[in-house]
């Protein structure tokens, strides 16, 4: 068996010489997919909520924002954020917070869709429902709809979730030295290409599966309050969401 | 079934003389088609009416209209001699209440559909305690015995705690009534409220709704197909034709003795 797991030298000596770089470079991923996460997911229930308002001019802002942060590069969106927004109007800030916001408002925009979706997949009757019972807006959202809406986004969220964890490589762009970015500065110093770029797969998709598996944590919980049994994976419906 | 007391969940505000509902040239457009088209009536306080027809007369979206789950297209609904949802303005103009005055008035009626629609996130006593806490502001003990009392009323006393998914159609549906109760409506609309039940389920939901006619003076309008119920329950019949009340009368004498041909051909159809 052992000589089937024979790893070649150069892999063990390039990880022997660069993980301290590669584990700084992971910690600012990491740390772009938490922050970065957290504020797509407030933005995501923010503008997915203004879409159901019965005012019609949130629900026109809601949807400006969504098609323009959907609409437009997400590269370029971080680019204006870096070398714009501190010219005109005087924004300045550390790079990092730069990315978050960029990886918040693009992939928030995404996740108000499919917010809006899950809160127009409750069914009518439910929100028929809480009509009869006279229930102000926020106490049949907080109380009724969300908790049914909430089950039903989490597959979606999770694969944008995922997108967004190897999205966080856009931060190579403005000189961060996230995983992608030690990756690539440690293969023009010479170190070995297939085991730097290598170990890099190898931590993304750990990193993104870890947030998955945490997600589906959650819709499981979600799911069994509803007294639903929760489906077997979702891997399939995931890759689904994310290509659509 | 025994008749448990719910008078305490009875009516009593409004002044009596006033109709408890009053429909004044009432029109209902869905795009093109038009349901209902200048129709008006009364019903008092305390009045049991039930509303017969062929599917598409409108039955449905007079109990819907009345809950304000559809937007009136036209004329008037008074509940209690208050507008619902639009008033006669000083200079004769139609005008729409505001969503804050509308939830008033809307507060005094209840409905139990025919797909019970009890909330999947929360345990049978929470689906019921949920308005009384939370619209009626109601403190969590106070809204919890009051729900348990009901739930013992319809035969569900200790069901409490479970998942409604765990309980039958028929089951839901006792529960879907017990939280129409526990916001203490004047009004009680019933939509169909045995259609989606097996056969053997129906008797055990007539059950209750006739002690709740019978210990309550909870003003009733409903649509069924049972129509020894309607007969049992109702003062009033009202039969419906697209959108027209084409004839109505007690119920004995409906069921009995139907004057209008539409009417004796719908009632030979169904029973």
């Amino acid at each position: 068996m052992a000589e089937l797991f024979t790893v070649p030298a150069g892999v063990i000596s390039t990880v022997q010489a660069n993980w301290q770089q590669l584990l700084g470079g992971l910690k600012i991923t990491v740390e772009l997919s938490v922050f970065g996460g957290a504020l797509a997911f407030v933005i995501a229930v923010v503008l997915g909520l203004a879409a159901m308002t019965r005012f019609a001019v949130l629900r026109m802002i809601s949807r400006i924002i969504v098609e323009f942060f959907r609409g437009t590069s997400l590269v370029v969106q971080l680019f204006f954020l870096v070398f714009v927004t501190p010219v005109v109007f005087g924004w300045g800030s550390h790079p990092l917070v730069f990315a978050f916001v960029a990886l918040g408002l693009n992939y928030g925009a995404y996740g108000s869709e499919v917010v809006r979706g899950a809160l127009t997949a409750v069914p009518k009757e439910q929100w028929e429902c809480t009509t009869a019972l006279s229930m102000p807006w926020v106490t049949k959202i907080r109380r009724i709809i969300w908790p049914q809406a909430w089950a039903l986004m989490l597959p979606g969220l999770n694969s944008l979730m995922v997108m967004l964890v190897k999205g966080t490589a856009i931060a190579l762009f403005i000189g961060l030295l996230d995983l992608t970015s030690v990756s690539d500065n440690l293969q023009k110093q010479g170190a070995e290409r297939f085991t730097v770029y290598g170990i890099s797969f190898v931590l993304y998709y750990l990193l993104a599966m870890a947030f998955s598996a945490f997600l589906r944590r959650i819709e499981v919980r979600a799911q069994r309050r509803l007294g639903l049994k929760p489906t077997k994976t979702d891997t399939n419906r995931a890759t689904a969401g994310a290509l659509a | 079934m025994s008749s448990p007391d719910l008078s305490k969940f009875a009516a009593t505000s409004g002044t009596s003389g006033t109709p408890r509902i009053v429909f004044e040239d009432v029109e209902k457009r869905f795009g093109k088609n038009v349901v209902l088209n200048g129709l008006g009536f009364e019903v008092a306080k305390g009045e049991r009416v039930t509303l017969i027809g062929p599917s598409g007369s409108g039955k449905t979206t007079i109990l819907r209209l009345l809950m304000t789950l559809e937007e009136l297209s036209g004329g008037y609904i008074y509940v209690d001699g208050e507008p619902l949802t639009h008033k006669k303005a000083d200079n004769g103009k139609r005008t729409a209440l505001r969503p804050k005055e509308v939830a008033l008035i809307r507060r005094r009626i209840g409905m139990v559909f025919q797909q019970f629609n009890l909330f999947p996130n929360m345990s049978v006593i929470e689906n019921i305690i949920e308005a009384p806490v939370h619209v009626l502001g109601q403190s969590k003990e106070e809204a919890r015995s009051k729900a348990q009392s009901l739930l013992d009323q319809v035969g569900l006393g200790d069901r409490g705690d479970e998942h409604p998914t765990r309980l039958s159609g028929g089951q839901q549906q006792r529960v879907a009534i017990a939280r129409a109760l526990a916001m203490e409506p004047e009004i009680l609309l019933l939509d169909e409220v045995t259609s989606a039940l097996d056969p053997e389920l129906v008797g055990d939901v007539l059950g209750v709704l006739r002690d709740v006619a019978n210990t309550t003076d909870i003003t009733m309008l409903l649509v069924t197909h049972e129509m020894q119920f309607a007969r049992d329950v109702s003062h009033r019949v009202m039969m419906f034709d697209e959108g027209h009340i084409i004839e109505e009368s007690a119920p004995d004498a409906m069921f009995s003795n139907p004057q209008h041909e539409r009417t004796k051909k719908f009632l030979q159809a169904i029973l």
